[in-house]
């Protein structure tokens, strides 16, 4: 990869991302499918790096799949998102963190149209006020929960009991990265290192010990598409997106993927085992799958939290291998117990996928 | 200029979206959506740029306009600053609150995502639900999902979750005033309107169609357009 060039473009997207006090509302997508990874995030954020973040049990989805299903109209929208910064400033804070990618390219859009149109935001305004009796300020700063994670990224890497590295050859693990679209691909400078070389998640890489692998489909959609997945009938599109991806990157031969939205780590998981059933075919080292982390999860995992304790037994894919790679230890009789040690049953391996 | 083409110019999307297209064809080149469907939105912001009503008619009421997956990676690269994204965003709107949806295949899908996340963020505040997200609606979902439906409570307690209980956390139950407050801001705003419009519009295809339709999610008409026809 032609670092220097790069190098050069990331100096001009740089970001203001709040040091402390922080307002969280949580991603739908990412509480049904990896609520590990907000559990640890909190984690992370409370415990190791002694931040104050607060939820308000009140808030609510952001209305974003609706909205991007074009079920509901823009002032829906706008209103729901004006009640969630509502709850912000009754609980006196002035820095937003989303947990979502969707989320926050909504909340984007949303206030550049305020800024555009301030009589949308008047409207807005008024509507919430008319719905709920509230009134709201907009936020000072507002980020992605990958900003978060990214701006303390040397303070993890100080702390971390492990590193991107095989135990074995001591050579850096080859990640490969794949950012939300809705993260800087409609307002570039709201993304640290724009859209077209977004640097949030390599700047983890990079000081976890990784080396980030470069593949020609590396900025393409996951595939999610709203009505393209929530439609079964649709799902033809999705899956096909996604494979372009795993095609494109196979001959770089990548051994993890770090993802900054929630949706796109549930669909390059998910289809991979759709592929394995369809056709036969595996994408990652020796005919295994290759697992897909979620920044907060891969956070856990250098810092030495139990995997089973962030969530990794509700991937399809089995990390196994990559933990052993690492050299992280875990106790596979713990897999799938639930809480006070019960156990649950196991999930079926699927047929094709190899886990040594 | 057209009646439509006055309506599409008073949402603010369309504005911000529209500007002056070239025809580069730079969208059609990055759009996802383009390579796996018969899919061009640079002909569709063409289209618009005639500002000609009978045309703009058959686009709200065709497959075309259902295909885009509002990724915005066109936005990201147009020369000129245009939005085809946005500009679905706006034509799915309008094709909503005229009732053309219901002429195409793929518009006809609304009513499956309006019974589904737009009735959940209505009753639960979540536009995904673990509990209503179905193993068997969701084969892709695979063995783990399957396993996770059956023992959801457990998983999310061992996870550090708060399913369906007060206070914080992943999928706590949010307060009943909570969603009243949800439900009088899309009555407000015209989110109650547009499913209403959704509904009518779906009954009135469906009693064409000689299907029923009922309320919820397990109707022949919502099988139809939920599968595929
Ligand atoms: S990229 Fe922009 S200018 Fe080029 S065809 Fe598409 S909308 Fe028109
Ligand atoms: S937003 Fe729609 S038109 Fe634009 S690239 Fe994505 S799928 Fe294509």
């Amino acid at each position: 990869m032609d670092i220097e060039g790069k190098r050069n473009i990331w100096k001009e997207y740089q970001k203001e991302i709040a040091d402390d006090h922080y307002f969280y509302v949580r991603s739908c997508v990412r509480q049904n499918f990896f609520p590990g990874a907000e559990t640890v995030f909190l984690r992370i954020l409370r415990d190791l790096l002694n931040k104050d973040i607060f939820e308000n049990p009140s808030h609510t989805s952001c209305s974003g799949i609706c909205y991007h299903s074009d079920i509901i109209p823009f002032e829906t929208t706008m209103t729901v998102i004006a009640r969630q910064f509502s709850l912000m400033t009754d609980a006196g804070y002035k820095n937003f963190v989303t947990s979502c990618i969707t989320s926050f390219g909504l909340y984007s859009e949303v206030m550049e149209t305020w800024r555009h149109f301030p009589e949308k935001k008047d409207q807005a305004r008024e509507f919430l006020r008319k719905a709920t009796g509230r009134d709201f300020e907009v936020p000072v700063n507002v980020a992605h929960a990958s900003d978060i994670i990214f701006k303390f990224r040397k303070e993890i890497a100080a702390k971390a009991k492990y590193r991107l590295i095989n135990r074995e050859t001591g050579k850096p693990l080859r990640v490969v990265e794949h950012i939300g679209c809705h993260y800087s691909k409609m307002f570039p400078e709201k993304g640290i290192g724009g859209a077209e070389y977004p640097y949030v998640l390599i700047g983890m890489i990079e000081e976890w010990g990784g080396e980030v692998v470069d593949y020609p489909e590396r900025r393409h959609c996951c595939g999610f598409g709203f009505r393209q997945y929530l439609v079964r009938a649709n799902r033809g599109l999705s899956l096909s997106c996604s494979k372009k991806k795993f095609d494109s990157m196979e001959p770089y031969h990548p051994e993890l993927i770090l993802t900054n939205c929630p949706g796109c780590p549930m669909f390059l998981d998910r289809w991979q085992y759709v592929m394995s059933e369809m056709e036969g075919k595996t994408y990652g080292p020796d005919g295994e799958a290759i697992p897909v982390f979620t920044y907060e999860e891969l956070a856990g995992l250098v810092l030495g939290y139990d995997p089973w304790d962030i969530g990794l037994q509700v991937h399809q894919v089995p990390v196994e291998p990559l933990l052993r790679k690492m050299g992280i230890p875990f106790d596979p009789e713990k897999k799938f117990l639930g809480p006070g040690g019960k156990f649950m049953g196991e999930p079926q391996l699927p047929a094709n996928f190899i886990c040594k | 200029m057209g009646k439509l083409y006055e309506r599409l110019m008073q949402d603010v999307r369309f504005q911000e979206g529209l500007k002056a297209c070239i025809h580069c064809g730079t969208c059609t080149a990055i759009c996802p959506a383009a390579e796996f469907y018969v899919y061009d939105p640079r002909q569709i912001v063409d289209i618009l740029q005639t500002q000609d009503d009978r045309q703009i008619e058959e686009l709200l009421k065709s497959e075309t306009i259902w295909y885009c997956g509002e990724c915005m990676s066109c936005v990201t690269r147009c020369p000129r600053g245009n939005a085809p994204g946005l500009i679905i965003i706006a034509l799915r709107s309008l094709s909503q609150e005229m009732g053309y949806f219901t002429e195409s295949e793929k518009g006809r899908q609304q009513l499956a995502l309006k019974r589904t996340v737009g009735q959940w963020m209505l009753d639960y505040g979540y536009c995904l639900y673990a509990p209503l997200i179905s193993a068997k609606q969701h084969p892709e979902q695979g063995p783990v999902w399957e396993w996770e439906q059956k023992h959801l409570g457990d998983v999310m307690d061992r996870l550090g979750a708060n399913l369906n209980r007060p206070g914080p956390g992943v999928l706590r139950r949010i307060p009943p005033e909570s969603l009243e407050e949800i439900r009088r801001i899309f009555e407000v705003t015209g989110g109650l309107d547009r499913f209403d419009k959704i509904e009518k519009f779906s009954r009135i295809k469906a009693l064409e169609m000689g299907l029923e339709i009922g309320e919820g999610t397990d109707s022949e008409y919502f099988a139809r357009i939920y599968l595929g026809e």
